[in-house]
């Protein structure tokens, strides 16, 4: 178990209040200015030092990120957004982290907006926090008002304006080329890539995008050295993380720990255990909605880090853990994920627009017991055919969940649906609901 | 993406009140020059918020004058996002999360009470004209579920009988408390807290 030395997110339950003079008492805004002073050069280097990968779900390397920022500022200004629309479901980190820590996030947008060269920080909160995004206004104005941004930053001789934007419900926003969009006033829908954000992004202008988690360590790791960061977990799977741990389990809650931590640590030692005992576990959905389940024999020995998650088939994406279990109708749950994907499609790309609500559909008769036996694969071959086929990872975002279920529930399903296509029994049906087959028969 | 219903009945009129104007200068301030269409959203907010929770068409044909953008894509903004309601809501308007990590505990024995207790159908304002309710998809408080946003707080940790004392509440105009029903104060795991003790106690 993480010691709690190690914790960044010493405020996590807010023990101590988010306001700044409590904020200086635990170490934020302490050497703001040295740690400026080194440079943009021995900033960055210390970050890929550190081997810190993105708490946003793709988990790409941050300090590779901000080196594809061109070096020097060119006619078009340069911007950092934070990307806080947190909306995965079973991820509700950023939540604390704004309300609890925000010190940490703002000094963690003037150190990265010194590193990136920006003089303008736009913060994407989703629209539904509101009571947290006034927090965050009141830290900004506090930080304001003692001069630790805006003009000479913390007397790092760095101009920085931060401003909140509220997104208004939308999923598809927390990628980031839609947030970028929105930030625009348009429609949340995604953007080809190339060319990527960190030539072309915000008014067509050089744009960083992190998450919120990722930003608030920075100053973290600068302050205490790469060394120690890279130190927890293991090589490119490094420092701590807050993990989200929810459904049924006896104490739901949010931890930080240290990144590879045994999962079945995490839920039986810090949410009280599986309601029912580790033995009525059915499956755990590791990193958010969007990442393939798991069942109870990979979870009793998996680690939660961003390879080993791989190589189970799966991702630690938000590190957001939904434990399911033998009480709950696992397709039930599934069709549920697959409805939310429904309703969050932006639309653009047919692929998903339509086979999101196929999946949905297919997976509630499949819950009810109402697809015959051919449709279990058919709905394989849905999800296929939405993956990879996209502008954006929803795509893969909604298919993967399916995916998972076919993987390692397939036989529930078909003990479920266990009947013959209604077009080989010859009945007159008025609704031809597997009028494929005959197509087949046909080609 | 989802499907709205445009009210019916539309006020003929929109402008910005005062503070209201005041508020949106301040948020186009926050974006570059001949950037204005940025603060788009956070005027429909606005106006939203001075018209008792809704927006009608010609609040949006206001703010597209206002920010000097085409009117289509105003609309096209406010019927894409879900948070913007393009017809009257109750005075209180429930938001229940029923996605899954709700769901598994219990979110729609929650939406049970509020057709029990409010109204039949989602959206559908109650009798006595101060509460309206709907599904919604996940609210980011996945550890304190089953959990509903009222207005602008999160209520958490609900169960039915919380939830009915709730709807009570409101009804003989008591005021509700926000945050956790099982008196927690944040995320932090119930009775079985084992992280941050020492600096906690010291």
């Amino acid at each position: 178990m993480l010691e709690d030395k190690d914790r960044i997110f010493v405020n996590l339950y807010n023990d101590f209040g988010s306001d700044l003079k409590s904020a200086k008492e635990r170490g934020d805004w302490a050497n703001t200015k040295d740690i400026c002073q080194k440079g943009r050069d021995w900033i960055i280097n210390e970050i890929k030092d550190s081997q810190l990968r993105g708490r946003g779900g793709a988990g790409f390397p941050t300090g590779l990120k901000w080196s594809f920022a061109p070096k020097e500022v060119g006619a078009r200004p340069h911007y950092l957004v934070i990307n806080a629309d947190e909306s995965e479901p079973g991820t509700c980190k950023d939540r604390d982290i704004l309300r609890f820590e925000p010190h940490k996030l703002i000094e963690g947008c003037l150190i990265s907006s010194f590193a990136v060269n920006a003089h303008v920080c736009y913060i994407y909160i989703r629209g539904e926090y509101i009571s947290e995004g006034a927090k965050l206004q009141k830290a900004i104005d506090e930080a304001y008002d003692s001069g630790l941004i805006g003009n000479n930053s913390a007397g790092t001789g760095w101009d920085l304006d931060i401003y909140i934007h509220y997104g208004a419900g939308a999923y598809i926003c927390g990628e980031e080329t839609a947030l970028l969009e929105s930030l625009e006033g348009k429609k949340g829908q995604p953007r080809l890539k190339p060319p990527f954000p960190a030539i072309i992004g915000l008014y067509g202008c050089p744009t960083i995008i992190n998450n919120v988690e990722t930003i608030s360590v920075i100053p973290s790791i600068l302050r205490r050295g790469a060394k120690w960061f890279s130190s927890l977990g293991r090589e490119k799977n490094t420092g701590t993380k807050i993990y989200c741990i929810s459904g049924n389990v006896n104490n739901p809650c949010n931890v930080e720990e240290e990144m590879g931590v045994p999962l079945k640590d995490l839920i039986e030692k810090h949410a009280g255990g599986v309601v029912g005992g580790w033995d009525n576990l059915k499956a755990v959905i590791p990193g958010g909605s969007s990442m393939p389940l798991l069942p109870k024999n990979i979870c009793d020995t998996i680690k939660m880090d961003f390879d080993a998650c791989v190589e189970n088939k799966t991702g630690l994406g938000t590190a957001g853990i939904v434990v399911i279990n033998n009480d709950q109708d696992i397709i039930k749950c599934m069709a549920r994920i697959a409805r939310f994907y429904k309703h969050e499609s932006c639309g653009q790309c047919t692929p998903c627009r339509e086979g999101s609500g196929w999946m949905w559909r297919m997976l509630e008769r499949m819950a009810k017991g109402e697809a015959s036996r051919e449709e279990v694969d058919m709905l394989m071959d849905v999800t296929k055919q939405i993956e990879g086929h996209t502008i954006c990872a929803f795509g893969e975002g909604s298919s993967w969940p399916v995916q998972g279920l076919l993987r390692h529930f397939k036989k529930e399903i078909e003990e479920r649906n266990n009947f013959n296509p209604l077009i080989n029994t010859g009945q007159k049906n008025p609704y031809l609901v597997d009028q494929h087959l005959l197509e087949k028969e046909n080609a | 993406m989802s499907l709205k219903k445009v009210s019916k009945d539309q006020p003929a009129n929109f402008e910005f009140n005062e503070k209201s104007l005041e508020k949106a200068k301040k948020i186009i301030s926050n974006y570059p020059k001949g950037k204005q269409q940025s603060a788009v959203m956070a005027l429909l907010y606005i106006a939203q918020r001075q018209n008792n929770n809704w927006i009608p068409l010609s609040a949006m044909k206001y703010i597209a004058k206002f920010l000097d953008m085409p009117y289509i894509k105003v609309y096209e903004v406010a019927t894409f996002y879900t948070m913007y309601n393009l017809a009257p809501v109750g005075e209180h308007f429930f938001q229940v999360c029923t996605t899954t990590p709700c769901m598994i505990r219990g979110a729609y024995k929650l939406i049970e009470v509020c057709k029990n207790k409010i109204s039949q159908n989602e959206s559908e304002i109650s009798s006595d004209g101060k509460i309206s309710w709907m599904e919604v998809e996940c609210l980011g408080a996945c550890v304190n579920s089953p959990m509903m946003q009222i207005n602008d707080d999160y209520f958490e940790d609900l169960d039915e009988k919380k939830l009915e004392t709730i709807i009570e509440n409101i009804r003989q105009n008591k005021k509700i408390e926000p945050g956790s029903y099982k008196g927690r104060k944040s995320s932090e795991p119930e009775n079985n807290r084992i992280t941050l003790m020492d600096i906690k106690n010291a």
